[in-house]
């Protein structure tokens, strides 16, 4: 739990600085029969990072690394419209867009575990492909669709709350308790830190390797969905453009070490909904748009500083000088949680 | 002497362009087809596709070959296509500039390669005129200012602040540089008008929704929303109708294209106001191309023919809408 330590305290200091420029940031108030407010809109934009980041980590949790999610995006909302606009039914639409995102995912688990390939090159291979294909599947053009099912998705609500939320919660439930709960999650941790030692204690290393990519993409399909249905549109261009970054950014905002070997749910969750909180922050507070990028530089190199024991120990303990392993001891001590 | 050699193998290259395109479309049997590169921004929305698709069509119509390549909103994919382009010794290059600036040097190289280059619908910052033979497109800081002039006169009898937000293009663009500044200059003569958040939506619906969402709750009091493009606009509409307010009403909506879609909600009541840009320069651009191509002069700067739409002639106008 300490290592959600500084994650929320990063949220929690830019909801407050939210609080301060739009005094009513945290009011939220029941409008047109469905919840409305800042803290509604955080959740409800970031519920496909929320989704992309949670494949993502299994896979970084593996010593993997996911690129294409971001052109697997727009392939699932890019097959899903298409599908719809040629009235193919709404299920078989989101059934084929989402079979087909899994069966990529399962490609690149394949080219990572059975061929070898080091994981970045596997899927920086259906990464720039992939968006090739979305622009196939389109034709180059933006496919408007007007299927109210389909709005529900990310753009609609449920019992007034938004639709993509309760997705996420479902989601997020069945991932914890799969790598909670049971042994799944152990064993994808055992994986990430000496694939074939696992393998000769007896796990089945490429079936689990396969399967968390499978996952990541299948997460990534949904969040394809959910993009393309709020704005009915997809758009093979922009959908999911540079959100595996996005991504794994919030991984690594959450605690998950990018060596594999362990991860943390919970703290991708925050550090997704960092991520999106900045961009909200962005948009309210009026940071001019030429100064947008350097401004989100500055904030995650900040988080990233603030999140390293080193950095901490060198800038808050500098009498302590005399004790300095301290760090490293609590350090191993984390791995074994 | 250099000058001199220079001149000559510059001259030569313009004849030898023609056996050039010969030996390439050998097995096409024409005579001498122009062939030309075309760098597209992207697709980014129905206008930019409208575009594309008249570029295409009149090409075909034209019967010049048609070399066409999508930078997907990445001025490095545009200059990686250009320089391809020179590469294959095309007869003329015609691009959109994702960006303003940044430019010199491929065009040098075209120049350098003697390959006549034509702007379409962007413009370049370039202080180098001679880098480009003309520049076909609409004037977007007149755009801007047809936006604002609409606005002024829409509350010239009001007396209390009006609250404006903008959603911008991709920043850096032309359009959204011109459109902002345009807009700018006409409502900055009278101090009531005030725009109180400017941001970013890069032409997209995705962003324009999520800013305006941002927007409706940093600021409860806004009058009015002038949006840099149709799709935008239309993205901002959903978050408005989400928030209980009724756009085009509660928030009176500015937008520039005209494409189908925004044409259909300025029927419908939710945009007030549309500043036309026409995305069918096609048979423009082919016409300029011939010209250059044949060593003609023609102009620095040709303007698309454009006009305004209120919602009456909105709803005039768009059953005969091709885009």
């Amino acid at each position: 739990m300490r290592r959600l330590l500084w994650p929320i305290l990063v949220l929690a200091a830019l909801l407050l600085v939210n609080l301060i420029f739009t005094p009513g940031f945290f009011s939220i108030q029941l409008r047109e029969g469905h919840l409305y407010g800042s803290l509604i809109d955080i959740l409800r934009f970031g519920a496909p990072l929320i989704l992309v980041s949670l494949g993502m980590t299994l896979v970084i949790a593996t010593g993997g690394i996911d690129l294409s999610v971001g052109s697997i995006v727009a392939i699932s909302g890019a097959l899903a419209c298409l599908q719809i606009s040629q009235d193919q039914g709404l299920f078989a639409a989101v059934a084929l867009a989402l079979g087909l995102c899994t069966l990529l995912g399962a490609w690149n688990g394949f080219l990572v575990a059975a061929v070898g390939i080091q994981p970045i090159i596997a899927t920086l291979i259906l990464m720039v492909a992939g968006r090739g294909l979305a622009q196939l599947i389109t034709d180059g053009q933006i496919i408007t669709v007007n299927d109210p099912a389909f709005k529900l998705i990310g753009g609609g609500y449920l019992l007034t709350v938004p639709f993509g939320i309760l997705i996420v919660i479902a989601v997020l439930a069945i991932t914890v308790f799969l790598t909670r709960r049971l042994a799944l999650g152990m064993l994808i941790e055992s994986v990430g830190g000496n694939a074939e030692a696992s393998r000769l204690a007896g796990i089945r290393a490429r079936g689990i390797i396969v399967m968390v990519y499978a996952f990541a993409a299948l997460c990534a399909g949904v969040a394809g969905l959910m993009i393309s249905s709020n704005v009915s549109s997809a758009d093979g261009n922009n959908a999911g453009l540079w959100i595996e970054l996005d991504a794994i950014l919030a991984v690594v905002i959450g605690g998950t070490s990018l060596a594999g070997g362990r991860f943390s749910l919970g703290g991708t969750v925050i550090g997704a909904l960092i991520i999106q909180t900045l961009t909200t922050t962005i948009y309210s507070i009026g940071v001019p748009p030429e100064t947008t990028l350097l401004f989100k530089a500055l904030v995650v190199t900040a988080v990233c500083l603030i999140q390293s024991q080193a950095f901490r120990d060198k800038v808050f303990h500098r009498r302590g000088r005399a004790a300095p392993p301290r760090p490293v001891t609590e350090e191993k001590v984390r791995v074994s949680t | 002497m250099l000058v001199v050699a220079g001149l000559a193998a510059a001259t030569l290259a313009g004849c030898g362009s023609e056996s050039g395109g010969g030996s390439e479309a050998g097995g096409g049997g024409g005579d001498d087809a122009i062939v030309m590169g075309f760098s597209q921004v992207g697709a980014e929305s129905g206008w930019r596709t409208a575009n594309t698709k008249s570029v295409q069509d009149s090409a075909k119509e034209a019967g010049i070959t048609l070399k066409f390549s999508d930078a997907q909103q990445k001025q490095e994919n545009q200059i990686k296509a250009i320089r391809s382009y020179i590469q294959q010794k095309v007869d003329v290059i015609a691009f959109s500039p994702v960006v303003e600036s940044g430019w010199d040097t491929v065009l040098k190289e075209a120049q350098g390669a003697n390959i006549p280059v034509i702007l379409t619908d962007r413009a370049v910052d370039s202080a180098d005129t001679s880098l480009y033979k003309t520049f076909l497109g609409s004037d977007f800081v007149e755009e801007g200012k047809k936006a604002g002039q609409w606005l002024v006169e829409e509350y010239k009898d009001a007396s209390d602040t009006v609250n404006i937000v903008e959603l911008q293009g991709t920043t850096g663009s032309a359009p959204a540089n011109d459109r902002k500044s345009g807009f700018a200059e006409v409502i900055g003569a009278d101090p009531k008008f005030k725009i109180i958040a400017s941001q970013t939506g890069d032409f997209t619906r995705a962003k324009g929704k999520e800013v305006m969402e941002a927007f409706l709750k940093a600021h409860p009091d806004i009058d009015v929303l002038y949006a840099h493009n149709d799709d935008m606009g239309l993205g901002a509409i959903e978050a408005i109708e989400g928030a209980g307010k009724v756009p085009g009403k509660d928030i009176k909506i500015i937008t520039v294209d005209a494409v189908k879609d925004g044409m259909q909600a300025l029927a419908d009541g939710k945009i007030n106001y549309i500043v036309e840009c026409s995305p069918l320069l096609g048979p423009q651009l082919m016409d300029l191309a011939k010209k250059v191509v044949a060593g003609e002069s023609v102009p620095a700067r040709v303007v698309t023919e454009e006009t305004t739409f209120t919602q009456e002639q909105a709803k005039e106008a768009l059953p005969s809408r091709q885009y």
